[in-house]
């Protein structure tokens, strides 16, 4: 087990190195880079450039610049915001609990649905329901996650008047109940797509199950078909599906930062978005580092969690 | 497409039931309803009175199926279907040919990979899952703000950011091929890699290919109109499905066909790529991974 954890640690870590450099390559190597925010200030001149590039470190040669970043990097200084001139891990760390609070509530919900369409299905599989949530998943996969969002403003804010339109509270108002309120819709809105992934997967893993030798001795011992299902069948497809959510967290994080430009919500989606308006480059690279650590650290823990589940990881 | 047809006249398909069966007729819908989308994209712009940038002021937010105007019109008084149908080639070539540039570097990246299973393969799939490691539309965002934004840009990028998923079927289905006796044989022959890679491995990987390649035309058609729905994809006035709905929400109370009609287009455009991908998966035998 100590052998798999370090392997596994040391692979992330070889992984975010090579992030980093994906991350720093694509932000330097584009025409313009970081000084191309001060080109369009008024009477710029090509010296003035110069000096603020020799002052910014920028006329060094690429590998040297990249180290001497991610040097920083390791040391917890990210840089300061060219916008408000303040640290980068403050300004992502201000937005990115309404980012985990959209994509907690959205997973928890999706995973509760999904799990149960997945085996309702594929306890009566080629039936109707079965066949209609097929479909239903694929249709749900093709549909634009900013236009459902679209969608819903226009039916449950425009017409019915149920919902909010966006942002994540009423100003004044910071009762719980409120942040519910304005939670439901984007929440909502994100799982469409995840519910779909999650419940085809869910039914693919209990059809494996559910033929396998342990279920009939279950059934031969004469347990009720209920007991069946809920002890022995869920028990064992969810192992998968535990790597599966791991591997579902880039595709959620995407889709956050969709829902969130649709709906004001204050995340990093938002903030991401402003910061390339701005050409906040700090920022950007900060919030392109921190959600590839999310995804890295997501499928992890995913992999850990399967290992304490199952045996037979712990030994191979 | 005889490869969807074939099944159905084998005996052994009967046997498995209803739901294959109804899998490949979706598949056919999908294929007429995007045979006849393209047909109307390419043809409609010519049969329709108005020009997609032709602008009638009196005529402004005309509701559809009012008027002359079938779709209705925007907020500068432009035809809606004009403008959807110009859209529509545009959305379609930067989705079809980011699906063949995406599948190109996927399968030479899979294929090499694969074959060389030692410190190369391994390095490539380290970078393959770097890059999976971000979400896609972050990175796609961030290049389509640095570059500027013209058809051919977005396609690059769409494809810089979308053959990871290629490249890892690839890398799968090469590892375990090469282990076969016709690739003994061929090394025996004193074959080079590079024929043995991409003349007698690869053709027998590529059922695999296709299936991902038409799931990949309907990702990219899917990422043209976020990025572009964001503002960072096609410019105006060339129109594409995204864009059409970056202005929408704003007129959302007041003209919310300009919010519908373009979004039910795209998903039903990658809703029929996602359905003939399904059936082309069943049809040619590949065992799913994915659902």
């Amino acid at each position: 087990m100590a052998g798999y954890l370090f392997n596994r640690l040391w692979q992330s870590v070889v992984l975010l190195v090579i992030v980093s450099i994906i991350g720093f390559a694509v932000l330097n190597l584009t025409p313009g880079g970081p000084l191309s925010q001060f080109a369009l200030t008024p009477g710029m001149t090509q010296e003035a450039m110069d000096r603020i590039a020799e002052q910014m470190g920028l006329n060094r040669p690429l590998p040297v610049q990249y180290l001497d970043w991610g040097w920083r990097l390791l040391q917890g200084d990210w840089g300061t915001s060219y916008r408000d001139g303040q640290p980068v891990l403050d300004v992502i760390g201000r937005h990115i609990t309404a980012t985990l609070l959209l994509m907690g509530t959205s997973t928890a919900f999706s995973i509760a649905i999904g799990t149960w369409i997945g085996i309702h299905g594929a306890t009566r599989p080629y039936s109707i329901f079965d066949y209609t949530v097929t479909i239903g998943a694929m249709v749900a996969l093709s549909i634009p996650t900013f236009w459902f969002g679209l969608v819903g403003i226009y039916i449950f804010t425009l017409e019915l008047g149920w919902l909010p339109a966006g942002n994540m509270y009423t100003i004044g108002d910071g009762s719980v109940l409120n942040y519910l309120h304005h939670l439901i819709m984007p929440s909502l809105v994100l799982s469409l797509v995840n519910v779909a992934v999650w419940s085809r997967y869910m039914r693919t893993a209990t059809l494996d199950v559910i033929n396998q030798e342990f279920v009939k001795t279950a059934r031969a011992k004469g347990l009720t078909e209920r007991r069946v299902l809920m002890k022995h069948v869920v028990g064992n497809a969810m192992v998968p599906m535990i790597t599966l959510a791991g591997m579902q967290l880039p595709s959620i994080l995407g889709g956050a930062l969709v829902t969130e430009t649709v709906f004001t919500w204050p995340g990093m989606g938002r903030l991401f978005l402003d910061s390339l308006g701005y050409s906040d480059y700090p920022v950007v690279m900060g919030l392109l580092m921190v959600s590839a650590i999310l995804v890295l650290l997501g499928s992890l823990i995913a992999d850990l969690l399967v290992a304490l589940v199952d045996p037979r990881i712990r030994v191979s | 497409m005889s490869a969807l047809a074939i099944p159905a006249h084998t005996s052994w398909w009967r046997s498995r039931g209803v739901r294959r069966f109804a899998r490949h007729r979706l598949a056919i819908i999908g294929l007429v309803m995007i045979t006849l989308l393209t047909l109307a994209c390419i043809v409609g712009p010519y049969l329709l009175p108005y020009d997609s940038l032709y602008i009638d002021l009196r005529a402004r937010f005309a509701p559809p199926l009012t008027g002359y105007h079938f779709l209705g019109t925007d907020p500068l008084g432009r035809d809606v279907a004009a403008r959807l149908l110009e859209a529509g080639r545009i959305s379609l070539l930067v989705g079809f040919f980011a699906m063949l540039l995406s599948t190109m570097i996927g399968t030479l990246i899979g294929v090499v990979s694969g074959y060389y299973r030692g410190a190369v393969g391994a390095t490539l799939m380290r970078i393959v899952d770097a890059f999976l490691s971000f979400p896609s539309i972050f990175l796609l965002l961030a290049l389509a703000a640095l570059l500027q934004p013209t058809p051919i840009m977005i396609t690059i990028i769409i494809a810089l950011t979308s053959w990871m998923e290629v490249a890892r079927i690839v890398e799968a289905e090469v590892r375990s091929l090469r282990e076969r006796d016709f690739v003994q044989a061929s090394r025996m022959m004193g074959l080079s890699s590079a024929h043995i890679m991409f003349r007698e491995i690869l053709p027998n990987a590529i059922g695999p290919i296709i299936v991902a390649a038409t799931l990949t035309v309907a990702r990219a058609i899917l990422l043209e109109a976020y990025v572009s729905f964001l503002g960072y994809g096609i410019q105006p006035p060339l129109p594409s499905w995204g864009n059409m709905l970056n202005g929408a929400q704003q007129y959302l109370s007041t003209a919310p066909w300009l919010a519908i009609i373009p979004g039910i287009t795209i998903t039903i455009a990658v809703t029929s790529f996602n359905f003939i991908g399904d059936g082309l998966r069943d049809a040619l035998d590949v065992r799913s991974d994915h659902m």
